[in-house]
């Protein structure tokens, strides 16, 4: 149980002396609450699991520090963290039965085999493994066997975290979300702190009350799913979260009004003070771009295809050069190759420079 | 569909079966056919049943005395080389680099004494061990020990084995390698974070990673400890008197030593049998052991 505070960590696999730039994570100071459930969520390399693993101690830092509770345990070896950590592909011990599998953390403690015994029964009882116990543990399915991964992490009673590194890309699909309401569940009765890396939005963003969006080796932000929706602070934040991404296009921007190819949009706030020479976009949600007839006072865009989600269709179009999707409102019937956009104006925001500029009421 | 008849589809065979009639059937058949007669020289045979098995085997007749005592030595060889060159070869295997430069220079000096022929290993320690002029036994005997692999039984079965380690814990080292060299970064991860030992990584992980490789290095090992001829009779020539005569020496002494077809025709019968009946325990050992796998996945 800790909280865990990142000091300018930042790690770079050349060495100390690399070019700032190819730092695999680019320096972060952040905190994980204690009792938080986390996702750290970006592309392949990305360096979230470089992250991930400065924390458990397998990756030394280049620099900077991580602190459990106040406390620095940068130097600390993995085995002196309390850290556990579930891998990518299930670790389970080959020779060992389920229940050696889970007691063997606790053993290479030197724990009194009485308390083993208790704690290896009660953390079966909680994983469902408890009819697999005198099994061998490679007899066992993928999800089964991640199970005992993560059951050895929690075994140990004085775990400070627990890190998980996409546990679920060799689960099957139908059994993903039961492993995944399982870990929530846990989460809730140990109040333990999770961090959960992965690349997969719905993942994050249905496991974690906080996710840390990564990009290009930093932390571009973090916040709760519905902020990352509403407001995302990066222009890579919007369009990696949420289907279809958020809509970026350049334009002009000058007190309440954004310039799209030229064509006036109003905006909710004023952008007076925007840095010179930065480049300038704005940003909305496609869910919040409404398709319409083309009429004189709409930014006009060609229509390419029509993607029917089901229970929302959205009409992928261009404005000039631009990609652009938008929220086809129900009952609208299209037709011809124009259309006309409807802009939600509290939702469209401005960004200079890829990140999001606050404008004032 | 209608299965095509065509007898001439015979012709693609008869080439595998006439090479292996005459490489292998033929040779074998004269060798049973031998070992069922006695022959006096000038190409008489007279038909003696099974009476060399018999004989080969009742440890109070010359033949079976000396087939049972060189058996036992063989026995006794292979298992003091695997006793030696497993552990060893895994010690090895776990104390080389993982990447880097260091990995290949490691490969190709432990891939030297497998590049060298047999009769040349032979040759280098019967010089080596020399008391005269072998950097080996000289530096022994002036050292005080009293060392010479001509006439002292031990020094013949010390020499013979530090030989066969020299030549052959390299085979078993690379294999071993091999294997840990599959076994994922993230089990050692996995362990750290377990709090595991050294000792416990080796016997949780490792070890069992390993078992695979290790039961052909085994098999490997033994077979061609069993059948070893080259070095030791270049070395010792299966002396002092019989202290180091395996098998194979044992054999080819009989066969062309004295010329006893027969006898060396039911000998070489036996051996082979025996080969072939340790090849078939370990086959199905490492079959077993391999059918485990796929049986895991759907038994959840």
């Amino acid at each position: 149980m800790a909280r865990i505070d990142l000091v300018d960590l930042a790690h770079s696999y050349g060495g100390n002396d690399a070019a700032p730039e190819s730092f695999a994570l680019k320096p972060v100071t952040m905190t994980w609450r204690q009792g938080g459930a986390y996702a750290l969520l970006g592309p392949s390399g990305c360096g979230k699991t470089t992250l991930l693993n400065l924390i458990s101690g397998i990756v030394t830092p280049s620099r900077g520090q991580i602190l459990f509770d106040g406390a620095d345990i940068t130097p600390l070896s993995t085995q002196k963290r309390n850290i556990a950590q579930v891998f990518q592909f299930p670790v389970i011990y080959d020779t060992m039965t389920v229940g050696q599998n889970l007691a063997f953390p606790l053993k290479n403690r030197g724990v009194p085999k009485a308390e083993i015994d208790a704690r290896v029964k009660q953390i079966a009882d909680l994983l469902d493994l408890t009819p697999h116990l005198d099994r061998k543990a490679t007899r066992l399915t993928a999800d089964a066997k991640q199970k005992i991964s993560l059951g050895r992490g929690l075994v140990r009673s004085d775990v400070a975290a627990i890190l998980f590194d996409e546990p679920l890309t060799v689960i099957d699909p139908e059994l993903k979300w039961q492993l995944r309401s399982k870990l929530k569940a846990l989460h809730r009765d140990l109040d333990l702190t999770m961090i959960y890396v992965t690349h997969d939005q719905t993942e994050a963003l249905t496991f974690a009350d906080t996710v840390v969006v990564m990009h290009d080796g930093r932390v571009v932000q973090s916040g709760t799913p519905a902020e990352l929706f509403d407001k995302p602070a990066h222009t890579f934040v919007g369009y990696f979260i949420g289907s279809p991404g958020m809509n970026i296009v350049p334009a002009e921007v000058r007190g309440r009004e954004a310039r799209i190819s030229g064509h006036p949009i109003a905006l909710s706030r004023s952008y007076d003070t925007l840095p010179p020479g930065a480049k300038i976009e704005v940003g909305v949600r496609p869910e919040f771009v409404d398709v319409a007839a083309p009429a004189p006072g709409l930014l006009s865009a060609n229509i390419e295809r029509i993607d029917d989600l089901g229970r929302v269709r959205f009409a992928r179009v261009r404005i000039g050069d631009a990609k652009f999707a938008a929220r086809v409102p129900p009952g609208f019937s299209v037709s011809g190759e124009t259309a006309g956009l409807v802009f939600n104006p509290s939702h469209v925001h401005v960004y200079a420079d890829s990140r999001l500029v606050e404008g004032t009421a | 569909m209608d299965k095509t008849i065509n007898q001439k589809a015979w012709f693609l065979v008869l080439p595998v079966f006439l090479v292996v009639a005459f490489s292998a059937i033929l040779p074998l058949m004269t060798v049973v056919n031998y070992s069922m007669q006695d022959t006096f020289g000038n190409n008489q045979f007279f038909w003696n049943g099974v009476g060399w098995f018999k004989e080969l085997l009742d440890p109070s007749t010359d033949l079976g005395g000396r087939f049972l005592a060189s058996l036992g030595r063989n026995l006794l060889f292979s298992a003091i080389i695997l006793a030696i060159e497993v552990p060893l070869g895994i010690v090895v295997a776990l104390s080389m680099p993982r990447d880097g430069w260091s990995v290949a220079a490691c490969l190709v000096i432990l891939a030297l004494p497998l590049l060298i022929p047999w009769n040349v290993v032979g040759t280098i320690w019967q010089i080596f061990g020399r008391p005269d002029i072998g950097l080996l036994g000289y530096t022994l005997n002036s050292l005080g020990i009293n060392y010479n692999y001509v006439s002292n039984e031990f020094d013949a079965w010390a020499t013979v084995i530090v030989m066969d380690v020299w030549h052959w814990t390299s085979l078993v080292a690379l294999l071993c390698y091999a294997g840990l060299k599959s076994i994922p970064d993230a089990y050692y991860q996995a362990a750290q974070i377990d709090g595991a030992s050294r000792w416990a990584v080796f016997t949780a992980i490792q070890l069992p990673k390993m078992n695979r490789v290790l039961l052909i290095a085994v098999l490997l090992r033994f077979m061609d400890s069993f059948m070893i001829y080259t070095e030791p009779f270049v070395v010792t020539g299966g002396g002092p008197g019989n202290s180091t005569t395996f098998v194979s020496i044992e054999l080819v002494k009989i066969a062309l030593g004295q010329f006893d077809l027969g006898k060396a025709a039911a000998l070489s019968l036996v051996y082979n049998l025996i080969i072939l009946i340790v090849c078939w325990v370990f086959y199905t050992v490492m079959t077993n052991a391999g059918a485990e796998r796929p049986v895991k996945q759907g038994a959840e």
